[in-house]
């Protein structure tokens, strides 16, 4: 039989020299665009003689980052922020997924649990905040409660949906194999599933970093959420806007790295097999 | 790796089925789909079964692969009534289903995996399968840098890697086009000859049916039925050509025959 090798494109995408390539076009295309964004905003704004604490100018807002930044003010908030991100979000993800997995293959858990976590989903998280200061104090250990129980939902749902979302044949394949329901989970249902759980992940971080910022606002002592609140309180809208700069971008990264273990672990999904 | 022989045909059964019948029940009504099949598999025999399309021919295959019980009858493999999914038993579908995140090596290794087998032993066996398979140097490829014959082949390998004294295939080359599907029976016939297992092939193809088999049973529209079963003595191995010569030509054309009188019935 004639098996043709696989040849791959040799560097054929290398950039022709003195061109920029691919990837660094990108960025740039993106950098640029920010810059005039930002121009047009800040002439506007000088323009029209809006006064600061309507509407700060782009470089007002720059100079307040860069302060607080130096003085160590914005990184301390940002590293007790963070932490309250990513422990909330694994303990909650986590959990998503455990549960995820119980509720799939424990039919009866699916109808008892079910009901209460769409009940808890429906409960604004702001609306409890002021109950989990009470419970677990003005520490960090409120909002990474907080943090948790949003991420819980979209991993839970995602784990579920892609446990479920399995073609017939596949579970056919395994049954006449012998093979036992854990063996069809470990082999078939649990990879099957990534792509799905990756995607609840994605979603999750964002809901994070919205969560640990609501729980900060009804109580803590130090993060970023407590900087946007006093920079409010001054009417300091150039550093509020710094630190709202600085929050968006950390979601930014944290979706970004998630996305780049998703395209590491789920290089299969999307590719065409019968 | 006995050779072929009449004397073998005599041996015990590998597969009875014995006036089978199967009711599947639905919310919407009840659906026969076959009725008192009787077709006994002699060891290291290669029985095809054609039909038209919706007859019930993958609801037999379920039936010996234990993953639906049958509402009447009996069927046995090596003697022993089926209860429920067997090890001595090797599946192909109508369509590969390999795992995607499995290499084509780890693919083929899955039963080993599922059913405990030695690792190292299947990884050699595996190995030498899929050299004999014509995927040597594909090993550790995924599924989606194969072609589609190349899959398909790949899912031959895995229902052989345990060993099953028993090759079940539902339609394996259907998905395929005609050049490839000649080819693809060709390996079966080699890998057949090499390792005599026992198979029960289904196709719709009856040039595939004459080429592979040894005897060719046709069945009726639902509910399922035996209508004829036709021996095929020629020599092996075969070549499509060979489906030209008297015989061969004359076997197909009663086949022809037969299918569309169960069809006009
Ligand atoms: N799980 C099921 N529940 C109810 N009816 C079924 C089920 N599986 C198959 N049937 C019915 O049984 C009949 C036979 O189906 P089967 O898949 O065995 O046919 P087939 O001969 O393999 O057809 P094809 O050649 O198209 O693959 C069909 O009428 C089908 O609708
Ligand atoms: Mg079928």
């Amino acid at each position: 039989m004639a098996d043709i090798a696989t040849t791959k494109p040799q560097a054929s995408e290398a950039a022709p020299p003195g061109r920029v390539s691919g990837a660094a076009w990108r960025i740039l295309e993106r950098l640029l665009s920010l810059a005039i964004l930002l121009l047009v905003i800040e002439g506007g704004i000088r323009g029209f003689d809006v006064p600061a604490y309507v509407f700060p100018t782009p470089s007002s807002i720059a100079v307040a980052l860069y302060e607080g930044v130096v003085n160590g003010n914005y990184l301390s908030a940002l590293a007790v922020t963070l932490t309250e991100i990513l422990v909330g979000f694994t303990i909650g993800s986590t959990c998503g997924i455990l549960l995820g997995i119980a509720m799939v293959q424990v039919p009866v858990l699916d109808r008892i649990v079910y009901p209460y976590v769409v009940g808890l989903q429906t409960v604004p998280k702001v609306a409890i905040a002021p109950l989990m200061i009470v419970w677990f104090g003005f520490g960090i250990s409120s909002k990474i409660f907080i943090v948790a129980l949003t991420c819980l939902f979209p991993s839970l749902i995602n784990t579920i949906a892609g446990l479920r979302a399995v073609d017939s044949d596949r579970i056919a394949l395994i049954t006449a194999m012998c093979g036992t329901r854990t063996q069809l989970l470990r082999y078939v249902q649990l990879p099957n599933a990534l792509p799905y759980i990756m995607a609840g992940l994605n979603t999750g971080i964002v809901l994070a970093v919205i969560g640990a910022i609501v729980g900060e606002f009804v109580g803590a002592k130090t993060g970023i959420g407590v900087l946007i609140l006093q920079a409010n309180f001054g009417l300091d809208l150039a550093s509020m806007f710094a630190a709202l700069v600085l929050i968006a971008v950390t979601g930014v990264v944290l979706n970004l790295v998630l996305r780049l273990i998703e395209t590491k672990l789920c290089f299969w999904s999307g590719k065409a097999t019968k | 790796m006995t050779p072929a022989s009449p004397a073998r045909l005599k041996s015990s059964h590998a597969l009875e089925v014995s006036a089978v019948g199967l009711t599947y029940r639905t919310s919407s009504g009840s659906v026969e789909a076959l009725r008192d099949i009787t077709l006994d598999v002699a060891e290291g025999e290669f029985v095809t079964v054609v039909g038209p399309s919706g007859c019930g021919k993958s609801s037999l295959l379920k039936l010996i692969l234990g993953l639906e019980r049958a509402t009447r009858g009996r069927l046995a493999v090596g003697g022993r009534e089926i209860a429920g999914p067997s090890r001595g038993v090797g599946a192909v579908f109508q369509a590969p289903v390999l795992l995607p995140w499995r290499t084509i090596e780890e693919n083929v290794l899955l039963p080993a995996d599922v059913m405990k087998l030695d690792r190292p032993s299947a990884t050699e066996r595996a190995r030498a399968l899929l050299q004999m398979a014509g995927l040597g140097g594909f090993e550790q490829k995924y599924p989606y840098e194969l072609s589609g014959g190349m899959q398909h082949r790949a899912a031959i390998v895995r229902a052989l890697v345990h060993d099953p004294k028993l090759l079940i295939m539902d339609e394996p080359f259907a998905a395929l086009d005609a050049i490839t599907r000649e080819q693809m029976a060709g390996e079966l016939q080699r890998v057949w000859m090499d390792s005599r297992k026992t198979v029960m092939f289904i196709t719709h193809s009856i040039s595939e049916a004459v080429f592979l088999s040894d005897r060719i049973a046709v069945m009726s529209p639902r509910p399922g039925r035996i209508v004829a079963v036709f021996d095929n003595p020629a020599p092996r191995p075969r070549t499509f050509a060979d489906l030209l010569s008297p015989e061969l030509a004359r076997l197909s054309a009663e086949i022809r025959q037969s299918l569309d009188l169960a069809c006009a019935a």
